[in-house]
């Protein structure tokens, strides 16, 4: 698969459809590449595209499709929500993208391979449904499915929103996972102190590196308030245990109805904090209040909390629900 | 030498924070992190890796400095107080153990910062050399030995627990402190075993020990300009995980916090991939991702080998493991100079 997308770039550099490439170069492992922008076929030899490649380079157009003649980009179908709701939102101007969607059979977590106990991973190799690993303490397998990203396991399917070209081995068929809302259901039976001491357990590990906010492509003003320092928020560390939470949950209000689910913010926490189950709860609330809805997925209706109909639940809802 | 068996240590770690506070990695919620003991934490001496490094012991991500707050008019203003008391740092890793090294060179030259200063004349540092050498590390370029730890008390893991000698005075009086629970034990044979494990592991990783010849004082001409940093520092978020799990980021910026009814003044830690790093009034501070994210390496391998004559990287391998979207040292090390261990 990697061998026909490498292919098909070249060929739209060569006819000049587009003047550069967004996607992934290997790294110096088999499980770091990274996102990376290729503008000649040379270059091209370093790109990789197998299960590492977890990175959802929408956020990357917000920048690329504003210069000068179009970029390709290669688009898993998650990532095609984001990149939806970046077009809905003018961030990202859909004129000037070449979008080749390639399919997706679960992205891989090394820090699952490594929690499973293997150290000093010289490679890892996949076959089929197994994971050959190998160590400088010795060789391993480990199935696929249990390395796969925690947003892997519960899929959106194989659909891709938006492309303009679809690679020979998608499945656009491949339906959604079951369980999306489990965890967010686990948290709701928890009575109000657990919950509490359950977010502060996890938000206290927070180091306030913004990770999670930087790799967000809902987050995509300009300026975060929480970086301009002509307020008291903008704060380079946690004060205190309610500027920590105060920090995600603004994040995550102000993420609510755009946020497609696509994990970016739990991959990337350095501190392993399960940040995508507060946007989730905001999800299930959204389609509980206001029928199903899935951001991302076109580019032109309104979004919930950006409407208004008659209908809407009213705000006591909060309260009577409990 | 000494050895502290696996069922002595919970006793040993309890008996240490008796008398003095004892920081240390602890297990919360999977995830291992440099914290203050406390009766009911779950302390974690096998993680190869805190996520954080032990930097916080010496140079905390946050610190206060003074606050003031008014009342009827008038305003107080009040001091933090030094580090006033002796306190233990467990468990450190020898590329950490060195990493104070570093700090020390920029907090304890003139003019000293006198809370660093403090910090360190009170800490004790108990390192632990490292059982199982991971693939992202590479301390042996930075003339690191992950066998050999550089601490007030070096300890190696050996059947059945722990070999614990003490290498300073004040390793030797902690040593004192606690001698009830530890075996006087001829354990050299054992501690020669494990170092010789280290060392055969660290000869098979592919980074450990890197060729970093094209960086050093006086490179800075050749590199400052080259077409690299722009490729590879292209998908940079400008977060701050690399400076913030890093043992040797020094920077820091100095706040306020307005607590409602005063404020409080305190330094934390900075980043050099923060838009507003050493942002002043001219407002003509690094404008773009690739210029700061060339600060931090050139910093790193060119910058402070041209002041303080020593490389202000120790090879950890946290930034390798935790950037985002998998750039690192390591790669700008192997694209700009040599591909090939040493």
């Amino acid at each position: 698969m990697q061998a026909e997308l490498i292919a098909r770039a070249k060929a739209l550099l060569a006819d000049g459809t587009v003047a550069r490439v967004l996607g992934w170069r290997k790294g110096d492992t088999d499980f770091n590449a990274e996102p990376a922008v290729f503008e000649t076929a040379e270059s091209l030899d370093e790109f990789v595209y197998d299960g590492f490649c977890g990175a959802n380079l929408s956020k990357y157009m917000i920048k690329n499709s504003k210069l000068e003649g179009k970029t390709l980009v290669f688009l898993k179908p998650c990532d095609t929500y984001s990149f939806n709701q970046l077009i809905k939102e003018n961030r990202i101007n859909r004129d000037n993208t070449y979008i080749i969607a390639v399919g997706c059979y679960g992205k891989l977590d090394i820090n699952k391979i490594k929690a499973a106990g293997n150290k000093a991973i010289l490679s890892v190799a996949e076959e089929g449904a197994t994971l050959k690993i190998h160590t400088a303490y010795g060789d391993a397998e480990m199935a696929r499915e249990e390395a796969v990203l925690d947003r892997c396991k519960v899929c959106k399917g194989g659909k891709h929103v938006v492309y303009d070209e679809l690679a020979s081995f998608v499945d656009e068929e491949k339906p959604a996972a079951e369980g999306r809302f489990d965890e967010v259901k686990k948290l709701e039976a928890m009575k109000p102190e657990e919950r509490f001491a359950f977010w502060q357990g996890e938000l206290s590990r927070c180091i306030r590196c913004n990770a999670c906010r930087n790799v967000c492509p809902a987050c995509s003003c300009i300026k975060c308030i929480f970086d301009n320092n002509n307020y008291d928020a903008a704060q380079k560390v946690n004060t205190s245990s309610f500027e920590e939470q105060m920090f995600h949950i603004i994040r995550a209000w102000h993420v609510a109805g755009r946020c497609t689910d696509c994990g970016e913010c739990s991959r990337v926490c350095p501190e392993n904090i399960p940040l995508h189950l507060l946007n989730r709860k905001f999800i299930s609330d959204i389609n509980e209040f206001y029928g199903e809805f899935q951001a991302g997925e076109d580019t032109t209706s309104r979004a919930p909390l950006t409407n208004f109909t008659t209908d809407d639940v009213e705000p006591s809802i909060v309260k009577e629900r409990g | 030498m000494f050895k502290i068996t696996n069922d002595q240590m919970p006793k040993l770690l309890k008996a240490i924070a008796e008398t003095k506070d004892l920081f240390l990695p602890i297990n919360n919620n999977g995830v291992t992190n440099f914290g203050f003991y406390k009766e009911d934490c779950t302390p974690d001496l096998d993680t190869l890796r805190t996520v954080k490094s032990a930097k916080d012991a010496f140079f905390p991500q946050s610190e206060g400095l003074y606050a003031v707050t008014t009342e009827d008019g008038k305003f107080t203003i009040s001091e933090e107080e030094y580090c006033n008391k002796d306190f233990v740092v467990f468990g450190v890793r020898p590329c950490d153990v060195r990493s104070f090294v570093v700090l020390d060179k920029v907090f304890l030259s003139d003019p000293v910062d006198t809370y660093y200063a403090a910090r360190r004349e009170h800490g004790i540092v108990v390192s632990l050399a490292c059982h199982q050498p991971d693939e992202s590390c590479f301390c042996a370029t930075f003339d690191i030995d992950a066998a050999e730890p550089e601490a007030d008390v070096a300890m190696w893991n050996i059947e059945g627990g722990y070999a614990w000698e003490a290498k300073t005075e004040k390793g030797q009086a902690l040593t004192e402190s606690i001698k009830a629970l530890l075996e006087e034990a001829d354990v050299a044979k054992e501690v020669e075993t494990e170092k010789n494990c280290i060392r055969t592991i660290l000869s098979v990783l592919p980074n450990s020990k890197l060729d970093v010849s094209a960086f050093g004082a006086g490179k800075t001409d050749d590199l400052f300009n080259s077409p690299m940093w722009t490729e590879l520092s292209n998908a940079c978020l400008g977060c701050g995980t690399c400076t913030f799990s890093c043992p040797t980021c020094q920077c820091y910026d100095i706040k306020d916090f307005n607590t409602g009814h005063g404020v409080s003044r305190y330094r934390c830690w900075d980043s050099c991939m923060y838009h507003d790093f050493t942002l002043c009034a001219h407002g003509t501070n690094r404008q773009t991702q690739m210029q700061r994210f060339r600060q931090r390496f050139m910093h790193k391998l060119v910058y402070f080998p041209d002041r303080e004559g020593m490389f202000s990287c120790v090879g950890c391998g946290r930034c390798v493991d935790k950037c985002p979207q998998s750039l690192n040292i390591v790669k700008v090390i192997k694209r700009m100079g040599g591909n090939s261990n040493v």
